[in-house]
């Protein structure tokens, strides 16, 4: 079986609402959104209507990436393929959205309490490559 | 709405049953339900069925094929692990607004050996965000839940770890939970860490099973039983907007929206619960919902298991059963076992487990998604 030549590989990002720009990692991807325009609750990626109010008028936001740990677990058993063990966390970045992300920087064998609050930032890490022979980008928070 | 009672309640042992399918499961569960009720297949005037993993298959359908294909109105339910209580709901309610005199909830599963952590086929595995994008299976978002409770009120793993003792402890004496095994503090604490906090026994384990009830109006109900359980109250909730819930999954709004429209509707407060079923599918669940239901005040959770109060002869006794972590959690029958499980303690007929002189029991569970029933049932 033969097949036509593809477009060449791209970087592409794991979920819709992380921006991979086309000169990464020279730059760093970044996460985008949805801030209600009646009240103001904000979404990663987009929105057909605003799970608060119901409203249908959204500005795009560019979101930051500092943040801080809001909650983790340390994940030792998972589905077949997955590396563990690694830190799941919800972080809050300082834009006011919360994002589920992998927290590095910090020992999983050793979880604590004292990681409540600690400031994280955002960078973006090829972590697979699709079928075609993209590099498939997703965030990732290191602690500062 | 009329009163409704449930007049015949049974289950299958939860384990695996590696040699028979879902259908017949959940025929023996619905044949034994039937004969408890002292009804047959052509008393019943609606059935609703619950099953997550086949729910694209017809099971309620099939299931009366195999039992006594009546024609009667079929309805399939899915709810995630709110699968089988949504069920139930939707019997109650065709009995309550007065369509049917008399109607069958069953739930059912087959869960196989993946459980939880079954992956999802199809697609490019590239795209799969578990693991590189934090953490979206159970044991994670029940770690997760876990640690926030943590975070606000200084609970601790242990704390944690001593609902495991607990549920074990009670379940040994539950001939129809899939583990009858105590676990000892030490051994829950130094068991392998699935997702911190909890640990191996901290999980519920995965088997197949099957429960199923009968409910009839109240004229009916007593032209056949004698010890009639009544529906004082049956709820369901959805998630309500919270800031973080679209990324973090908030299992506690909606349990308590729930619990405090259910006990509105049934009028009656926490304090007069003989005891609860509540949806332990990890141990950092159970500690959680204390709080949700009422059963102690916000933060007060971890002082209500140190206590003790929750075990069997204690102030409020929760999952007499042992809970999912000793019975196990086929998901769509879970919810209508719970029932089951509460009517039993209402008839006096919970054996070794009884809670003495049970008169009003509560029956929780959650679906992540998220969806949450609570029933509260009196003698």
């Amino acid at each position: 079986m033969t097949q036509e030549a593809t477009a060449a590989p791209e970087k592409k990002p794991i979920l819709p609402f992380i921006k991979v720009p086309a000169n990464f990692p020279t730059e760093d991807a970044y996460l985008w959104g949805s801030r209600c325009t009646a009240c103001g609750a904000k979404f990663l990626g987009e929105r057909t209507a605003c799970g608060s109010c119901g409203a249908t008028s959204f500005d795009e936001v560019r979101f930051g990436g500092e943040g801080e740990i809001y909650v983790f677990s340390v994940v030792h058993q998972s589905a077949p393929g997955i590396e563990t063990p690694y830190i799941g966390a919800i972080v809050d970045l300082s834009d006011g959205v919360s994002v589920r992300a992998n927290v590095t920087g910090l020992d999983p064998e050793k979880p604590s309490t004292d990681w409540f609050g600690k400031k994280v930032k955002m960078y973006g890490e090829k972590v697979a490559t699709d079928r075609d022979g993209n590099e498939v980008i997703a965030a990732k928070f290191k602690v500062v | 709405m009329r009163d409704v009672a449930i007049v015949g309640a049974n289950m299958l042992k939860f384990g695996r049953y590696p040699d028979k399918d879902v259908i017949q499961l959940a025929s023996e569960a619905a044949l034994a339900a039937m004969k408890d009720a002292g009804v047959t297949i052509k008393d019943i005037e609606i059935v609703t069925s619950g099953n997550l993993y086949q729910s694209n298959a017809m099971v309620g359908q099939r299931i009366m094929k195999e039992i006594g294909a009546t024609g009667v109105p079929v309805i399939n339910v899915t709810n995630a692990c709110a699968t089988g209580s949504t069920a139930f709901r939707e019997a109650y309610m065709s009995v309550a607004s007065g369509a049917y005199d008399t109607a069958m909830a069953i739930g059912s599963e087959q869960m196989g050996k993946m459980g939880l952590l079954g992956g999802g086929g199809g697609g490019d595995r590239a795209y799969s965000t578990e693991g590189v994008m934090g953490t979206g299976l159970m044991p994670g978002v029940f770690g997760q839940a876990g640690v926030e409770h943590m975070r606000k009120y200084g609970t601790t793993q242990a704390q944690f770890a001593k609902i495991a003792v607990k549920n074990h402890e009670h379940g040994v004496h539950n001939p129809y939970a899939q583990y009858q095994k105590e676990t000892p503090l030490e051994e829950v604490l130094n068991a392998r860490v699935v997702s911190w906090p909890n640990t191996l026994y901290m999980c519920c384990p995965t088997g197949d099973g099957a429960a199923a009830v009968v409910l009839m109006s109240a004229d009916k109900a007593k032209q056949y039983t004698k010890k009639p359980v009544w529906v004082a109250a049956s709820v369901l909730t959805s998630d309500p907007y919270t800031p973080r819930n679209p990324t973090m999954f908030d299992i506690n709004t909606l349990t308590k929206n729930a619990a405090k429209e259910a006990y509105e509707k049934a009028g009656i407060g926490p304090e007069d619960l003989s005891q609860v079923e509540l949806h332990d599918c990890f141990a950092t669940a159970e500690l959680l919902h204390y709080e949700n239901l009422m059963l102690c005040g916000e933060g007060e959770a971890g002082q209500l298991i140190d206590e003790g109060a929750t075990k069997i002869g204690g102030r409020i006794p929760v999952n007499a059963s042992g809970g999912l972590l000793s019975k196990g959690h086929p998901l769509g029958a879970t919810g209508v076992a719970n029932i089951v499980e509460i009517t039993w303690h209402l008839r006096d007929e919970a054996g070794a487990r009884q809670v003495e002189g049970s008169k009003v029991g509560l029956a929780h569970v959650i679906g992540l998604g998220s969806a949450c029933t609570i029933n509260i049932l009196k003698r």
